[in-house]
Order: structure tokens, then sequence, then C-alpha cells
């Protein structure tokens, strides 16, 4: 599908580039069908599928204390939950826990504070609070940063946040 | 029922290289009845121990992962059984120091204390061999069997205050002990 915006392929290409092996995931349903389900069948990367967001905050920690690199996939809805072993965990332990954050509903080309939906609408505010870097990516040309955000967040040891504002294909 | 230091006190004489996650009175007490640049208590938010050891014992398939978790803690993250029995991990060994309180903030009770029995969750969850251990002889016995069984395994045991032991915080969640813990694994 050359002509969509976003494509799943240029994502995971990027997690390959920063050297992800671990991908932690409870599916999300603006990335599920094309990214996680790509990924799932991809040999290069180990899926841990988790019953709740915020054990992949702790399973992420877990993995880098032993010298891997892993991202952490979830909906919006599930970043919220998370909120408490995000601050706990990822920022007050300074470990790079990088959260790849799906933010459904969110209309196409509007800028996340500008959603009209408001549990998308109060994510990066939040994300402002608590000193997490965020890049929102909504086309293949952002995409092309996420590895550079990764590896700066194992680099700096503290979490970062990669938004996806649309569905990837 | 066993004295929870008395418990840590047997494990200590029986550690070979064992990674050791622990949380909460656990975590105070390893630090001084174990001590070891290979425990692990940085775990930040309560619940997250044994999501952490997951974390662990994926990153370091070739070292056993033992963790020292709560009830009160375990309560707050059920799921994580069926997350560490869907990954299977043959080097996670999951020990649960029942006390059916929550002890750190008070002792008020758990949920239905004393009347679940978590190692049948967690085998209901997957974990390969679970255990319900209340004496120390018994504990004690078990053990070498335990930390050479393939995980996940999962063992409640029975325990109440013993000894008090001077708490320290900042050691629990020092950012420079979890770098000691990372450089000492990266070695081991």
């Amino acid at each position: 599908m050359p002509d969509y915006p976003l494509t799943a392929e240029s994502i995971k290409n990027q997690f390959k580039r920063a050297g992800v092996r671990f991908v932690v995931a409870l599916p999300d349903r603006v990335t599920s069908h094309y990214l996680l389900k790509g990924i799932l069948a991809d040999s290069d990367f180990h899926v841990v599928q988790v019953c709740k967001e915020d054990e992949g905050v702790s399973i992420c920690s877990g993995l880098y204390a032993a010298g891997h690199k892993s991202v952490l996939m979830m909906q919006y809805t599930g970043f919220l939950d998370s909120i408490n072993a995000i601050r706990g965990v990822a920022v007050e332990g300074h470990f790079p826990v990088c959260m790849v954050v799906g933010l459904l509903g969110k209309e196409p080309d509007v800028a996340p504070t500008k959603s009209k939906k408001y549990g998308v609408k109060i994510i990066e505010p939040i994300l402002d609070v608590m000193g997490i870097e965020h890049s929102l990516i909504e086309r293949d040309a952002d995409a092309a940063q996420i590895a550079a955000v990764i590896e700066k967040s194992f680099a700096d040891a503290f979490p970062s946040a990669i938004l996806i504002g649309r569905e990837p294909r | 029922m066993m004295k929870r230091d008395e418990m840590l006190r047997v494990f200590a004489r029986q550690r070979k290289n064992e990674v050791v996650v622990a949380v909460y009175m656990a975590a105070q007490e390893i630090t001084h009845i174990s001590p070891s640049d290979l425990n692990y208590t940085f775990t930040g938010a309560m619940g997250q121990g044994s999501s952490h050891a997951l974390g662990l014992a994926l990153g370091r398939p070739d070292k056993k992962i033992v963790v020292f978790d709560g009830d009160g803690s375990l309560l707050m993250n059920l799921g994580s059984l069926v997350t560490i029995a869907n990954q299977a991990p043959k080097n996670y060994i999951h020990c649960l120091c029942e006390n059916g309180c929550y002890e750190t903030n008070g002792s008020v009770p758990t949920p239905r204390a004393g009347q679940i029995r978590f190692a049948e969750l967690a085998k209901t969850a997957g974990y390969r061999k679970t255990y319900e251990i209340t004496e120390l002889a018994e504990w004690e016995r078990e053990l070498p069997k335990i930390l050479n069984a393939e995980g996940p395994v999962f063992v409640t045991l029975k325990v109440e205050p013993g000894e008090a032991y001077p708490e320290n915080f900042p050691r629990l969640y020092s950012i420079e002990h979890r770098e000691k813990f990372r450089q000492t694994l990266a070695k081991s």
C-alpha cells in the first residue's frame, strides 16, 4: 500500500535499527492489525504479551537491567492506567522504558492537544509534566526518527514516548 | 508459620549466584541477611516485582532469578502470573511471602487473608511446579529441589515478622546500586 502515509514496515525497521529485540505489548487498536501482528510473525523479535500495561513498564526495566533494549506497545488508555509505574519505575528509577502509544480516535493531521477526544488531548500535557520526551508519528518521514528516539532514551537511561497518530498499514 | 528473617537466612545459606528480586519487607531484610550486588530492589511501584523479575529472566536465561514477592503485592498484579506462565522462563522461581497483611502500611489485613490458595492460582495460570510451605525445616529440605527445578516455579511461604531490621529506602531505590547491579550481572 505505497500511497498510505504511515507503514508498519517503516516502524518495524526502526525498531530493528535501534537494536530492539524484545517487544512487550498489549494489543492497541491503532497498531495491532498491521504492526503488532507483523512483529509477532517476525522471528527477529521476541514478543512478551502482557495482561496489563504496567507489567510492561517493569518487564522492560528488568530487560534493561539484563542488558537488552525493548519497547512497550500500548494504547493511550494503557498509558493512562500505568502512570504510577511509569512515575515510580521509569521516571524516578531512571529506566529507559520506550513507550509506543497508539492515540486511538485522534483525527488525522490534527495535533493531539487539539483533538476532540479528551483522552487523546491530555496525553502530551501529562508527558510534559512528567518530563518525558515525546514524538508524534503520522507519516513514514516521522517514523524515520524512531531509532534515534530509542537510542537517546537508552543513552539517557530515561523513558520516552513515541505517539502513533494514525494506523500504520 | 515461619519467621520471615529465619526463612531468608535459610535461603542465604543455600544461595549460590542467583539474582534475587525482593519487595517491601523482604527487600529491606535481604540486604542485611544476604547482601549481594545481585540483589534487585529497584521495583519502584507496588506489585511490580514479579514483572521486573520476568524481564531479568528473559534477558538472562542462564541465571536463576528468585523473587521474594508479597501477597498484597501479588494481589495488585495477579495478571503477571498468566504473563509469566505464558513466557514460561525455566529460570524463574517465584516465592510468595504470605503474611496476610500490608505489613509496611500498618499491617492492615489483605482481602480474604489466609483464604486464598495462591499456589493454586499459579498452577491454574500455568506454572510448572508449585509448593506451599509453612515450616522452616520443610523449606530447608525442599529448597535445593526448588532451586534446581525447571521453572516457572511458585512457592507460597507462610511467614510472619521476625527480628526487626533497619529500613533503608534510599538503598532500595538507589540508581547507583541499580547501575552496580547491571554491571555485576553483565560480568556474571
